[in-house]
């Protein structure tokens, strides 16, 4: 019935594209979140969006239901031009939105929720009981379970990602975008919300679905396109695809500085790791049973696409949050959920952190380059005595730092939000190493850096491998895990896939592991 | 919190100034409306400040209340907290201060009890910041409705004690006995005048003194010790005082105590410079015009300084307006304070964005090749 009224809404002119998007930018100071994006979406498909953070996918699709507008090119919905100055704009052509965080007023019912912001006028009672009665006719059509009348904050994340859709229904939605939306879900919700997914479709709805787990995308997608560093790489029928192939797509980087470095000589054992799971606030495992050795003067690398696990381990190496099962032993200290570990006390032990995050938590970025340079190590004797910190001797340590690392430019007492990328990356660095760390644990070090300091930091990297410093490499591009590392260990879902020596595998090997193949498995369907 | 694009000289003199400026304009406007010559008025206000005998001692004696109470909610910005608990600390320092004299007063040397019971005020203060301190860091209570509850609480608790067990004996008003003799801090036309100068009565006391090390001891503490850089650097971003191990949480509530010692250190002025006993309401506010004295000093200890100096020559050159001229009450005078807190503590960022258009065009200009 609903098919019905979609084809009158139509109004007969087909167009296969139920959106279509030309040559989309868009710029956020210098930074290009989406550049010349052109996307088809095909009426009464699901189509899957999927890159990395920070590829551009969620500002893609805040262009597309009116939230930013582009800095260029064209918007089509069902064949027409359409410009969105605001999401209402986009409503009115049936493109509806469900939040990744849950937009809800979280003490009012569904119902209340559902009609908010088109109640109608006067006198609430009337357009309630009109609403309920077309609501329930929804409901019906597309199998979405909702008790109107409950409370939405005692309601489970899964129904209340029903209200949503709900809503984005009620206003008579032909387009829904999804941003992320099993990222909060249990497998048992996401199963239900895929069912629901497919009865849409078969009503015609279109569906748009940003995630960047590849398993959805293969289980429920039409087709798929691919976005990395704010351009549209690939574009492709999902059933002409494979996983590893998109694993691929999504991380590769096509201009890396592709050198091979030698390996190097391997020591004793530096850190060692038996059982490690973490358990987060929502209940959920993110880290499960991470199982290995870390050596001296290698270089140990963890593959993986991005939120799988691998911060949570940075995390808990670093001493900024316990273990919730097993434990880790530097030396003869073992540290466990009991035995409390701390990250001034890592760094007592030789252990430094390149956290993944350099603006949030690697700097503090109102401060001056060199109080941001001693950030975690001010109670070091050569900076003050006593409880006195002594700027001068600070400035010069920094300024000493700045110019062994090449910062640019080299002033102590410029803002640490005012040095570009790379050189913010150089300063973190600067400051981890000179405390002449016996272990290194490092997070994305090239994430957003230009090309020479990414080779600056890639060589200091080895540099430091040589003189027997174990490191620990975090990183989500393929490319330089390929090109730093000894070892590589592949994370899937909080669990270690399994680890490899670099001679030993290719990256397709790898793209498989990260696909969530166990690294056994994926020997055997190679050979 | 967003580093100011302009240049240092701008953010931290011609705003204040221009703030001031309007706000002087407007309340100009209004005394034209009554029907009196605003010029007169300012001159009035002036020399009443600082040129009449004993002006500048009451200026001062203000200054001093001021600068503690700014100093207060300095600190606590400092880690990105809004204490607007001033006046409760403050009035809880008096409280430290009373039971310290009453208790050891003819006990101990003068000086020692003089000295416990400086201690005493920052103590009482301290713990008065350090709970709702506690409650922000642990159970996350926001700690700008905690402060302002315990304001209430802290009053309340002064009304219980000074209209019961430590009421005066053989009176009618809600406070205690006189300290004992001595139990005091000098003012200063006492001592100029052992020495030969003869200036004005005034309260103005050795808290000013007290007033200016604090001012210096916090600038020591915020930018030259490890504590003051954990605090900034939890206020600025508690990810990274995480990452760095610092635990935000212990950082919030030490600040928190510091912040309740310094605006209980108020009460010295007022009770063991003048008073010399515990009265009811003898914070009158200070604690909250602290807020606009921080926000006018730009958390400076420098800034604070002068920003106090303004609003003590506000209020003496407020009193002698009322006293000046038939028109202007002590409304009236409320009211330029009002406006004066308005366009300099709610409104102070009002002219950035503006002045930051001029400045950047400029700049510009300056460099036309530069992109």
């Amino acid at each position: 019935m609903k098919k019905k009224i979609l084809e009158q809404k139509n109004g007969g002119q087909k167009s296969p594209f139920a959106v279509s998007l030309k040559s989309i930018c868009k710029s956020f100071g210098p930074v290009r979140a989406n550049d010349e994006i052109c996307l088809n979406v095909s009426s009464g498909t699901i189509h899957g969006i999927i890159g990395e953070n920070g590829a551009g996918k969620s500002t893609l699709m805040s262009i597309l239901y009116g939230f930013y507008q582009p800095d260029s090119g064209d918007i089509q919905v069902d064949g027409k031009a359409a410009i969105f100055k605001q999401p209402s704009d986009a409503i009115r052509l049936g493109i509806g939105m469900v939040h990744q965080h849950f937009m809800l007023v979280p003490n009012f019912t569904a119902l209340e929720n559902i009609i908010l912001g088109s109640e109608g006028k006067m006198g609430l009672k009337n357009g309630l009981q009109n609403a309920k009665l077309k609501l329930e006719e929804l409901k019906s059509t597309y199998g979405l379970e909702v008790d109107l009348d409950n409370v939405t904050e005692d309601l489970p994340v899964g129904i209340q990602q029903r209200i949503e859709i709900l809503k984005a229904l009620y206003r008579g939605a032909r387009v829904l975008i999804l941003d992320e939306p099993t990222g909060v879900l249990t497998p048992q919700e996401t199963d239900q919300l895929f069912e629901i997914l497919l009865a849409l479709k078969s009503e015609g709805v279109t569906i748009l679905l940003i995630t960047h787990k590849l398993h959805e995308i293969m289980a429920i997608t039409d087709e798929v396109s691919v976005m990395r560093q704010g351009k549209m790489v690939a574009n492709t029928l999902t059933k002409k695809t494979s996983p590893e192939w998109l694993a691929e797509q999504m991380v590769g980087r096509s201009v890396l500085v592709n050198t091979k470095y030698e390996s190097g000589k391997v020591g004793s054992v530096a850190l060692s790791a038996d059982g490690i799971g973490v358990t987060d606030k929502r209940g959920f495992d993110s880290l499960k049973n991470a199982t290995f050795d870390l050596r001296s003067g290698e270089i140990l690398g963890i593959a993986g696409i991005a939120g799988n696990g691998q911060s949570e381990l940075l995390s808990v190496l670093s001493g900024i949050t316990p273990p919730s099962r097993g434990n880790f032993r530097i030396n003869d200290k073992i540290f466990d959920s009991k035995n409390h570990c701390s990250p001034g006390l890592m760094r007592e032990l030789g252990l430094s952190h390149v956290p993944e995050d350099r603006h949030a938590e690697g700097l503090v970025l109102p401060f001056q380059a060199f109080e941001s340079v001693i950030l975690g190590y001010e109670k070091n004797p050569s900076f003050g005595t006593g409880f006195f910190t002594k700027p001068e001797q600070i400035q010069a340590h920094c300024a000493r730092l700045q110019d062994s690392f090449d910062v640019r430019p080299q002033n102590p007492t410029l803002i640490s939000s005012q040095f570009s990328g790379g050189n913010q990356q150089k300063l973190v660095l600067s400051r981890e190493i000179s405390s002449a760390p016996k272990i290194l644990l490092v997070g994305q070090p090239t994430r957003g850096v230009d090309i020479g300091a990414i080779e600056f930091i890639h060589k200091t990297l080895i540099k430091m491998r040589d003189s027997g410093c174990a490191i620990l490499l975090v990183s989500v591009e393929l490319e330089e895990i390929l090109s730093l590392s000894d070892r590589i260990l592949v994370m899937n879902s909080g669990e270690i896939m399994g680890i490899v020596s670099k001679a030993n595998t290719t990256k397709a090997m790898l793209g498989k592991m990260m696909a969530g193949i166990p690294l056994e498995k994926a020997i055997e369907e190679k050979n | 919190m967003q580093a100011s694009r302009l240049p240092r000289y701008v953010d931290i003199c011609v705003i204040p100034i221009l703030n001031l400026l309007t706000a002087l304009f407007v309340a100009g406007i209004i005394i034209a409306i009554i029907g009196e010559n605003p010029f007169t008025a300012l001159s009035v206000m002036l020399k009443g400040a600082f040129v009449y005998k004993g002006g500048l001692g009451y200026t001062l004696f203000y200054t001093t209340n001021f600068i503690f109470t700014g100093l207060a909610v300095a600190v606590a910005f400092h880690a990105m907290l809004f204490n607007i608990g001033g006046e409760g600390q403050a009035a809880m320092g008096g409280l430290g201060i009373g039971l310290v004299a009453l208790s050891l007063g003819g006990i101990l040397p003068v000086l020692v009890v003089i000295a416990l019971a400086i201690l005493g005020s920052a103590l009482f203060g301290a713990i008065w910041g350090f709970i709702p301190g506690y409650l922000q860091a642990k159970r996350g209570s926001h700690i700008v409705i905690t402060t302002i509850m315990f304001n209430f609480i802290a009053s309340a608790i002064m009304v219980w004690l000074l209209a019961g067990m430590l009421m005066a004996p053989n009176q009618m008003s809600p406070e205690t006995i006189s300290f004992q003799n001595g139990v005091m801090l000098w003012q200063f036309h006492d001592i100029l005048n052992r020495l030969g100068f003869d200036i004005g009565r005034s309260p103005l006391n050795l808290s000013f003194v007290l007033a200016l090390i604090c001012c210096f001891l916090v600038w020591l503490l915020i930018w030259r010790t490890h504590l003051g850089y954990r605090i900034r650097a939890t206020g600025f971003s508690p990810k990274a005082s995480t990452y760095a191990g610092y635990k935000p949480e212990t950082i919030i509530i030490i600040t928190m105590a510091i912040s309740g010692a310094l605006a209980g250190m108020m009460a010295v002025n007022e009770i063991l410079g003048v008073q010399h006993r515990v009265i009811l309401n003898f914070t009158s506010g200070y604690g909250f015009t602290g807020i606009a004295v921080a926000l006018m000093g730009r958390n400076h200890p420098l800034g604070i300084i002068f920003a106090s100096l303004l609003f003590g020559a506000l209020f003496q050159g407020g009193a002698e307006l009322d006293f000046e001229f038939q028109t202007i009450t002590r409304d009236m005078v409320v009211m330029i304070q009002g406006l004066i807190i308005l366009f300099s503590g709610a409104l102070a960022y009002m002219f950035n964005p503006m002045l930051e258009k001029l400045f950047l065009n400029e700049e510009r200009l300056k460099e036309p090749n530069n992109d």
